[in-house]
């Protein structure tokens, strides 16, 4: 348990040298002014069936940014993650009309397999596949035609997650066996593999522990400077500790986005103001 | 304790006792029967019981060698053509089906797995051995037709079971539903899937019904496919109904062989599933 607090006060150091640097490089608009636009949400609605699950978002996703999504359970965050690499699309009856793009093409366009190569994901329970550590990570090259040894891939993309020097001595031990922390890592690992450009995060630390938290966060912050990453977390002080900017969603509709330490400090609608100071959700 | 919670607490441990007892009964059937079955036959197991034709009746030595190759001819023939085609059938009703197609199909399986097996010996008749003759390959036609449909719904819910998560994994990786399908979802419901198979050819090397108008029977070895053949259900049905004391002792032997054979490979592909089956553990 000593362990536990240094690397949650890292953890926390961290997001907050993140926090204070975005204060100062920005102040209201959504994307700090430096960055390059990675991915831009226009007009989207979305329905399951009838039920029109997102009314008209619009979001703008800076480039080796972490863009945290916040909302109470049900009001459509996950969706709205889910429709960024078209994973709405493995659900029966869904469909949605406005338009998402990524470095400027409308991923509607784009090929499925290409799409998710390059905007991956991560959820929010562990899900190694049944296979050896190393296949896991292996999957998305072998899957995308690489074939034969993927020693130097599998090594690089463990090591990116934080997780290669637990696992390196049993790559070819069932990733089942491994801890709810690090099989989360490891499925970080196996999205990295294929060098995404955009990782999706679905409440990646919802299953986990304060200790394997800190971990995932420490990690998502190294990333940044070779991914651009969005996280949808229930936990605000997460959002406020890993995110650069905030986009706060209620009831399928965007209310909000702007910096995160603008939306956590000077909330300009009465709404998100109510929900970061729990007064619902 | 006043009366009401008496009551409940003798019937509580009334019912626990009555299916305990029923447990227990289905259990000792099964050492019953393989009890009069080693008590019976046992002694007639040797080495020419494995090894030698039948021989006429008043002469001894005799075996059923050519009626065990029958049978694990038959029941690899059945595999390979039952087997295929239920573990794809199951794969299509879990994963690619809508909803009108899959119902048919699974109604039509679910049918076929309560028809009578003397039925699918007719129906394997009139196709195959009317056309050419009585022959192995006839004997495994039946044998496959009636493996189908129990292989085909054991398949579709074993992969049904497999978590959702993990095809979500494997979609957000790029993969396609096909793919998906054959590196995640099969791979993680093999256990189940093998048992399943299993689990059918076991209960179709045991048929007698279908093969009396297919494989027919031979009193003689059997080459190639194409000619009549011995199978160890079909040799104890003869042996059993048959005048003669030396014939039913044979019978009770047939019986425990095929026994044996079912228990012992159930036992061996068991083990070895269970090698890695911590695999599947999650």
């Amino acid at each position: 348990m000593n362990a536990a607090f240094p690397l949650m006060g890292n953890a926390a150091a961290s997001g907050k040298t993140a926090a204070s640097k975005i204060t100062v490089e920005s102040s209201s608009s959504p994307a700090p002014e430096n960055a390059t636009l990675r991915m831009k949400v226009s007009s989207l609605n979305f329905y399951y069936g009838r039920v029109h699950a997102l009314h008209n978002i619009s979001l703008d996703i800076a480039a080796n940014r972490v863009t945290a999504l916040i909302g109470p359970s049900g009001c459509g965050k996950s969706t709205l993650l889910r429709t960024l690499n078209r994973m709405h699309e493995t659900v029966r009856h869904t469909h949605l009309d406005g338009e998402i793009a990524l470095d400027g093409e409308n991923i509607l366009t784009l090929d499925v397999t290409q799409l998710r190569r390059r905007v991956g994901m991560v959820f929010q329970r562990p899900n190694p596949f049944p296979k050896s550590i190393y296949d896991n990570v292996a999957y998305g090259l072998r899957i995308n035609g690489h074939s034969g040894r993927l020693d130097d891939a599998v090594e690089k993309s463990l090591r990116r997650a934080a997780v290669w020097d637990e696992v390196k001595d049993k790559l070819h031990k069932p990733a089942t066996a491994l801890s709810g922390g690090q099989q989360q890592r490891l499925c970080i690992a196996r999205a990295l593999a294929v060098d995404p450009e955009v990782l999706l995060l679905d409440e990646p630390c919802s299953a986990l522990d304060p200790v394997n938290t800190a971990k995932i966060e420490e990690l998502l912050f190294e990333l940044k400077s070779t991914c651009t990453q969005v996280i949808v977390t229930h936990n605000m002080q997460q959002a406020a500790r890993v995110s650069d900017s905030t986009a706060f969603v209620l009831n399928g509709e965007l209310i909000e986005f702007a910096t995160t330490a603008h939306l956590f400090t000077t909330p300009s609608d009465p709404r998100t103001e109510a929900y970061i100071t729990g007064r619902f959700g | 304790m006043n009366a009401k919670l008496i009551w409940r607490k003798s019937l509580n441990v009334f019912m626990l006792s009555l299916t305990g007892l029923c447990a227990l009964l289905t259990v000792s059937a099964l050492f019953v029967v393989l009890g009069f079955l080693i008590y019976h036959g046992g002694k007639d197991l040797s080495w020419n019981f494995f090894t030698r034709l039948p021989v006429p009746v008043g002469e001894t030595g005799g075996g059923m060698a050519n009626a065990m190759l029958g049978s694990l001819k038959l029941v690899f023939l059945a595999a390979l053509f039952g087997v295929p085609i239920g573990v794809l059938g199951g794969v299509y009703l879990a994963e690619f089906g809508g909803n009108t197609v899959p119902f048919l199909i699974r109604y039509t399986a679910d049918l076929l797995n309560g028809a009578p097996s003397i039925v699918i010996g007719i129906f394997a008749y009139t196709v195959v051995v009317i056309r050419f003759h009585f022959s192995t390959l006839a004997g495994g036609f039946a044998l496959g037709v009636m493996v189908i449909p129990t292989v085909m719904r054991n398949t579709e819910s074993f992969l049904r079971d497999v978590p959702r998560s993990l095809r979500e994994g494997s979609f957000a990786l790029g993969a396609n539903r096909w793919k998906m399908v054959a590196t995640v979802v099969v791979p993680a419901a093999r256990q189940g899937i093998l048992t399943g198979v299993l689990l059918a050819l076991a209960r179709v090397a045991g048929e007698t019904a279908p093969l009396l108008f297919t494989a027919f029977g031979n009193a003689f070895w059997s080459p190639g496919w194409s000619q009549p053949t011995a199978a160890l259900p079909l040799v104890i049905y003869t042996y059993a109904l048959g005048p003669y004391e030396e014939w039913h002792e044979l019978a009770w032997a047939g019986g425990l062989v095929l026994l044996a054979m079912v228990l012992l490979t159930n036992i061996v592909v068991r083990g070895f599933l269970s090698r890695g089956a911590q695999v599947e553990r999650s």
